[in-house]
C-alpha cells in the first residue's frame, strides 16, 4: 500500500499521473465543512435562473413602492400623513411579507436544498463526503437562511426606506430620530425570525416529502386561518408571534374584523426564544433524519 | 471485522417489494474486483451498500472495518464514481471538484492542488475552467472519476466507468486502475466491456437477479464451472494428428482444426487428462506444440456459462 505521503510516485505508466501524496486532514474541521457547503450553496442559491420567482417575490414589494414614491412626489405633500404611510406598511408586512413573499420564498429556498437535489441527482455528491449529515444539514440550512435573509430583510428594509421617501427631511428626521428605526430594527427581527421558522419547517419538508408542495399548502391555509382559530390552536402556528412582535398593529377591516378571535400576545421573552427553540428542534430532527436517508432517484 | 477487506455478511435489500440483492455474504481483498451482471442483476445496489448511499434491509456489511453508516469515517477511504450523469448546475469541471473536496476539510491551497492532480490525470486540465454542462459524454465521465479520486482514497468504487469514453481514454483509465490495484488499493468496478474488465481484473463477483452466481479469481470460478468443457486452444505443427489421436479419448466432446492449419480447438470435459495425454503425443511422435491456452477462461466464457446471452442464470 501506498503509505501517507512515502511514495506519492509509484511507477506509474507513462500515461498516467500519480496519485498525489496521502495526507490525512486535522481533526473535525467541521468550520471548513460548513464553509464548503456554504460556498457550494451560495453560488448555486444567488442568482439561479430556477429561483427568478423568489427575486419576484422579494422585490415585488420594492416595486410597488418605488412607484409609491414617483407617484406622491408628482402628487405633491398633504394627502395623507407619515403615520398613514406607517401604518400601510404595517399591512405590507404582515399581509405580503409575512403570509406571502416570506412564507413562498423560504419554501422554494429551503424545501429545494435537499430536494431539488433528489430531482438534480446531485446529493449524493455531498453524501459522499466525510462530513456528518447533521452538520450538512446545519451548513445547507445556514446558505438558505443567509439567502432568505438577504433577500426579504433586505426587501423590507428598502421598501420601508421608500415608503415615506416621498416626505423628504420629514422622513429622515422620522427614521433617525423618531420611531421610525425602532420600526425598521422591528421589522428586521420579525423578517429573520420568519426566515428562520419558515426555513426550519420548510427543509424538513424537504427531507421527508417528495413533493414538499402538499405540506406547504397545508401550512399556508393553517397560518393564514390563524386569526380565527381559538386561542389555543392560535398559539401554535410562527405568524402568532411574529404577529406580535411587529411594531405598528394592523387593524382588520369589516367584516373580517368580527370574525377574529383576539388572544393575549406573546411577551418579547417567550416569543423569541420559542420560535428559535421550535425551529432548533425541526433542525435537529431534520439532521437525525438526514443520517438516515437514502438516495433514491426513483430510477 | 477485518481491516482489509469490504464485507457483506447475509446483506438483502429490497425496494419495496422488489429485489435488489438476497442474502449476499462476499468477502473483497484489495486489488480490482469486477461486478459482472446484466441489468437489474445487483451490481449498482451492491456498490451503494457499501458506499453507505443506501441501507441493507438485512444484514451487516463493513468497509476495512467500519460500517457504512459512517460517513464521516468511511468516506474519507472510499471514492464512489457512480453511474448518475449529473452534476451541480453552472459549475466548470475545476469548480466540481474543488467544491467538494472543501468538504473534507482542507484547507484552500490542498484542495487546490488535489484538484488540479485530479483533472490532470483523467487529462482535462485544459478543460478545467469550462462549464460541465458543455463537455462531452467522455469528458463528465472522467470529470465524475477525477472528483471521486481527489481525496485519494483507499478503496475506489467505480459504476460502469468506461461509459462514453473512446478507445484512448478508455485504454488510459484501465491504465489508472490497473495502477491503484498494484498500489493495493480496492478497486471495484462494474462494467459490461467484459474483455476489458477481464484484462485488469484480480478477482470477480457474477451476479444474476440480485445473487451471487459466483466469486474469486476468474481461474477459480472457471474451474468451478464444471458442467461446461473446458476450451483449450493447441497451436501445433500437425494439428490433424492430434485430433485423430484425442477422439480416441471419452473425455474429448469436440477438436476443430483452424483454417490455417497450424492450430487445433477442443472442448474437453476433463483438462488434466487432456494435458497428460498432449505430453504422450508429444513424446511419442514428436510434435512440435508452440502454445497451449485455455480458450474460454475469461470474464466472458464464465458470464455465458454461469449467467446466459439473456442475462438468465443458466
Amino acid at each position: 500500500m501506498n503509505d501517507a505521503g512515502t511514495n506519492p510516485t509509484v511507477t506509474a505508466p507513462a500515461n498516467v499521473i500519480p496519485m498525489p501524496p496521502r495526507t490525512v486532514p486535522a481533526a473535525s474541521p467541521w468550520a471548513r465543512q460548513i464553509g464548503g457547503v456554504l460556498r457550494i450553496e451560495l453560488r448555486k442559491t444567488f442568482l439561479s435562473k430556477r429561483g427568478w420567482w423568489i427575486y419576484f417575490l422579494a422585490l415585488g414589494p420594492v416595486f410597488l413602492t418605488v412607484i409609491h414614491w414617483l407617484f406622491e412626489m408628482r402628487r405633491g405633500a398633504g394627502h395623507h400623513s407619515m403615520g398613514e404611510d406607517s401604518v400601510i406598511f404595517a399591512g405590507l408586512f404582515m399581509f405580503y411579507y409575512l403570509r406571502a413573499g416570506i412564507f413562498f420564498g423560504c419554501m422554494g429556498i429551503f424545501s429545494n436544498l435537499f430536494r431539488g437535489e433528489m430531482l438534480e441527482k446531485t446529493l449524493h455528491y455531498y453524501f459522499l463526503t466525510p462530513m456528518r449529515r447533521e452538520m450538512l444539514v446545519a451548513g445547507k440550512y445556514l446558505a438558505g437562511l443567509i439567502v432568505a435573509v438577504v433577500l426579504f430583510v433586505g426587501s423590507a428594509e428598502i421598501s420601508f426606506f421608500l415608503i415615506g421617501k416621498h416626505f423628504g427631511a420629514a422622513w429622515t428626521d422620522y427614521v433617525f430620530h423618531g420611531p421610525g428605526m425602532h420600526q425598521l430594527g422591528a421589522y428586521a427581527l420579525v423578517a429573520t425570525l420568519a426566515c428562520i421558522g419558515y426555513g426550519s419547517v420548510f427543509l424538513m419538508c424537504g427531507i421527508f416529502f417528495k413533493n414538499p408542495m402538499v405540506p406547504a399548502a397545508i401550512v399556508w391555509v393553517w397560518e393564514n386561518l390563524n386569526p380565527f382559530l381559538p386561542t389555543v390552536l392560535k398559539k401554535i402556528s410562527v405568524i402568532f408571534y411574529l404577529k406580535n412582535l411587529c411594531p405598528v398593529e394592523v387593524p382588520v377591516p369589516p367584516p373580517f374584523n368580527v370574525m377574529v378571535i383576539e388572544a393575549d400576545p406573546s411577551p418579547f421573552w417567550v416569543a423569541v426564544p420559542g420560535l428559535l427553540l421550535l425551529s432548533l428542534i425541526f433542525l435537529v430532527y431534520s439532521g437525525v433524519s438526514a443520517r438516515n436517508t437514502e438516495i433514491n432517484y426513483g430510477e | 471485522m477485518s481491516d482489509t477487506l469490504i464485507t457483506f455478511s447475509n446483506v438483502s435489500r429490497f425496494y419495496g417489494e422488489v429485489l435488489g440483492i438476497n442474502n449476499v455474504s462476499l468477502s473483497i481483498p484489495p486489488g480490482i474486483t469486477s461486478l459482472v451482471g446484466p441489468n437489474g442483476s445487483g451490481k449498482t445496489t451492491l456498490m451503494n451498500l457499501m458506499t453507505g448511499l443506501i441501507r441493507p434491509t438485512q444484514g451487516e456489511i463493513t468497509v476495512l472495518g467500519i460500517p457504512p453508516d459512517h460517513p464521516e469515517r468511511l468516506c474519507r477511504l472510499v471514492g464512489y464514481c457512480a453511474q448518475f450523469d449529473a452534476f451541480p448546475k453552472g459549475f466548470t469541471g475545476y469548480d466540481f471538484v474543488y467544491s467538494f473536496l472543501r468538504m473534507y476539510g482542507w484547507s484552500d491551497v490542498e484542495c487546490d492542488h488535489r484538484t488540479r492532480t485530479s483533472l490532470q490525470q483523467v487529462g482535462l486540465m485544459d478543460a478545467a475552467h469550462r462549464p460541465v454542462a458543455a463537455y462531452s459524454k467522455g469528458m463528465r465521465q472522467r470529470v465524475k472519476l477525477a472528483q471521486a479520486t481527489s481525496h485519494d482514497p483507499q478503496i475506489v468504487i467505480l459504476d460502469e466507468p468506461l461509459n462514453g469514453l473512446d478507445p484512448l481514454a478508455r485504454s488510459e483509465a484501465i491504465a489508472l486502475f490497473s495502477e491503484w490495484g498494484k498500489q493495493g488499493r480496492h478497486v471495484i468496478v462494474s462494467s459490461h466491456i467484459l474483455h476489458e474488465v477481464d484484462r485488469i481484473s484480480d478477482q470477480v463477483i457474477l451476479l444474476s437477479h440480485g445473487y451471487v452466481v459466483a466469486e474469486g479469481q476468474i481461474h477459480s470460478v472457471r474451474d468451478e464451472v464444471k458442467e461446461q468443457p473446458m476450451q483449450i486452444l493447441v497451436q501445433c505443427d500437425r494439428p490433424n494428428l492430434l485430433a485423430s489421436r484425442l477422439f480416441q479419448q471419452g473425455h474429448i466432446m469436440e477438436a476443430k482444426v483452424n483454417p490455417d492449419g497450424k492450430g487445433l480447438l477442443l472442448r474437453t470435459r476433463d483438462a488434466d487428462a487432456f494435458y497428460l495425454l498432449l505430453n504422450r503425443v508429444v513424446l511419442e511422435v514428436g510434435l512440435e506444440v508452440e502454445s497451449v491456452s485455455p480458450a474460454d477462461d475469461d470474464v466472458n466464457s464464465v458470464y455465458q456459462y454461469l449467467i446466459g446471452a439473456e442475462g438468465h442464470t443458466v
